[in-house]
């Protein structure tokens, strides 16, 4: 019944899938991981990019490319929203947190409703020339939208991993992340850089967004698993490594497609938050943690 | 104090007596059908509140206590054919002993990461009913309900009165947490848990008091469901809109005092009932999250806090 080549396909799929994961999950690693912000609404943003996306494909527009163009608008989001949350919590202190999280918690839902009355509660996809069809290596079949979604996330991670550890900005982000104070003392503003950081997470979103309805249909609850996805791979990575999110995402991401080929999808969204809450409870520090 | 406390159970004795009158005076079933669901989310908010409010645990997991209750109740239904009192006994039992896991649950995870393994256990959970074949699995099941007993000339009527008794016990609950020496510890390891461990606050036993006794009420709150409805499936019971509707209702309400969850309840309740009937249950959850953004920025106290300000200012003047 089970057999090595299944099994090979699994895992095959399992790392393709994996990849996807890290590109959705890397603006998470950095607004939560590096700036400590708990951004429970990162799937529902993800989730709004991907019906961007099929908005701006139903005139035509290649779903890559709709994703590229909502980058912008994305990051114009991402500033105002941390700005909101700076204002109203964390200026405010410590005992603002459990609010903190319940305003993106609500955020999460209000965009889930916008969503359901614009456009229905109906599963959405994009067409593109490349959806649809398979690629073949040796009697293995693997989806072309899978490859695609690969190939677009890694660059995307290696993009955003490069700026983070090149640039001077990047420098800054990951100062802020380790040091607050000593940022401020050497003359900087450390909520000018939190806000482009987090900025630079939700613009990420746009392209995640595009390679999330090409990789499968979406329809508006579809945050609600990928609160557990996400998060299990950013905290599996360890707050705010890079490398440890393309890992993590992997192991996540063969996970799911083992389980799914020995039981069947009805567990599948039971295996992040299950990895999830086992690295909560055994490696909170996650396994690749500072 | 002690005559607070007579004022109070001279009126929960008056509320359970008001709402018998009417289960025997009023003959149009609806009302019933629409209170029993703000009497419901009552007891939800004020469950959610003994944890979040006074200890600041946030916990998004109200859907897996729920859920847990209405298939506990369907179980004990459906196996042995035990009385809604018996099954909603069974439910508190079980949302207790969960509760009582997700208290160690805090031992090593806080604020964020706490909420996160809420959300998680919530979805594990619902995964095994969904593939659990017994209570219907994926599908949901069918349920007939049994006669009803005398006094109640109606089941949902019953279910009405039953839901009545859960919110006295369960704000009797939270007010004695709030008034005791386990509201006075929880509040101080709410603003700095180290600190309260180090001044010989026992947080560990007192964060279980409150995971259990928040559980339970929750489950119990859960267990009539099944038959309130005729039916339940894995989707609807797990529902994360019970855990923001209870979550926005006490911080709408107010998590300082006990009397907060129950104003925000019927306010955010009150409210829903009558979008569902008017416009569309998608616009009450919008409704409900605009509210809750707006006053977890705007109004931190919430409704109580607004008021206690306005007679501060009024006394001043």
């Amino acid at each position: 019944m089970f057999s090595l080549d299944l099994l090979r396909d699994a895992v095959v799929l399992g790392l393709l899938l994996g990849c996807f994961y890290a590109a959705v999950s890397i603006g998470l690693s950095v607004s939560f991981g590096l700036l400590d912000v708990p951004h429970v609404a990162h799937p529902a943003f993800l989730v709004l990019a991907s019906y961007g996306v099929y908005v701006l494909n139903e005139y035509g527009i290649d779903p890559l490319l709709a994703g590229l163009m909502l980058t912008p608008v994305f990051f114009v989001i991402g500033l105002g929203t941390y700005w909101i949350y700076y204002e109203t919590f964390e200026k405010r202190g410590q005992d603002q947190a459990v609010r903190g999280i319940a305003f993106f918690f609500g955020i999460a839902f209000i965009i889930e409703v916008l969503i359901i009355l614009a456009l229905g509660v109906d599963q959405r996809s994009v067409s593109a020339e490349y959806i649809g069809k398979s690629w073949r290596i040796w009697d293995m079949r693997i989806p072309m939208r899978l490859i695609v979604a690969f190939g677009v996330a890694i660059l995307l991670i290696f993009l955003l991993t490069q700026y983070l550890s090149r640039t001077f900005t990047g420098w800054a982000i990951r100062a802020v992340a380790q040091d607050e104070g000593a940022l401020r003392l050497m003359g900087a503003n450390p909520f000018k850089i939190k806000r482009w950081a987090f900025g630079i997470a939700t613009a990420v979103l746009g392209m995640a967004g595009a390679l999330l309805i090409i990789v499968a249909p979406v329809e508006p609850t579809l945050d609600r698993a990928y609160i557990g996805r996400t998060f299990c791979v950013v905290v599996m990575a360890g707050l705010g490594s890079m490398s440890g999110t393309l890992a993590a995402a992997i192991i996540l991401g063969v996970s799911e497609s083992i389980v799914l080929t020995l039981f069947g999808a009805s567990w599948a969204p039971a295996i992040s938050f299950t990895l999830l809450l086992v690295v909560l409870a055994v490696r909170p520090q996650g396994l690749f943690g500072r | 104090m002690r005559g607070q406390g007579f004022i109070f159970w001279l009126v929960a004795a008056a509320f359970l007596i008001g709402m018998f009158a009417l289960t025997l005076g009023v003959r149009n079933e609806y009302p019933f059908f629409a209170g029993y669901v703000i009497l419901q989310f009552i007891v939800l908010a004020t469950a959610w509140n003994i944890l979040g409010g006074y200890a600041g645990y946030v916990n998004f997991g109200t859907s897996a206590f729920f859920g847990v209750g209405v298939y506990i109740a369907i179980m004990l239904f459906k196996a042995f054919n035990l009385p809604i009192v018996v099954q909603i006994a069974g439910a508190a039992l079980v949302g207790g002993v969960l509760g009582l896991g997700v208290g160690f649950l805090t031992l090593r995870m806080q604020g964020i990461f706490f909420s996160i393994a809420t959300i998680a256990l919530t979805i594990i959970i619902e995964t095994f009913i969904t593939n659990w074949k017994f209570v219907g699995g994926a599908a949901g099941i069918q349920l007939q309900r049994p006669p009803v007993t005398a006094p109640f000339e109606s089941y949902v009527k019953m279910l009405f009165f039953v839901q009545a008794a859960l919110v006295v016990i369960a704000v009797a609950v939270a007010r004695y947490i709030q008034n005791s020496w386990i509201g006075r510890g929880l509040q101080a390891l709410r603003d700095d848990e180290l600190a309260a461990e180090c001044t010989g606050v026992p947080t560990l036993k007192l964060k279980l008091i409150a995971c259990c006794l928040s559980g339970a009420l929750m489950s119990a709150a859960g267990a009539p469901q099944a038959m309130y409805l005729q039916f339940a499936n894995p989707e609807s019971a797990f529902n994360l809109n019970y855990s923001v509707s209870a979550l926005a209702m006490a911080l709408i309400g107010g998590t300082g005092h006990w009397i907060g969850p129950i104003l925000g309840a019927i306010l955010l309740g009150v409210t829903q009932q009558l979008l569902t009937v008017t416009i569309s249950s998608e616009v009450n959850v919008l409704i409900l999250g605009v509210m809750l953004v707006l006053f977890v920025v705007g109004a931190p106290s919430g409704l109580i806090g607004l008021v206690a300000r306005r007679v501060k200012r009024g006394g001043g003047r």
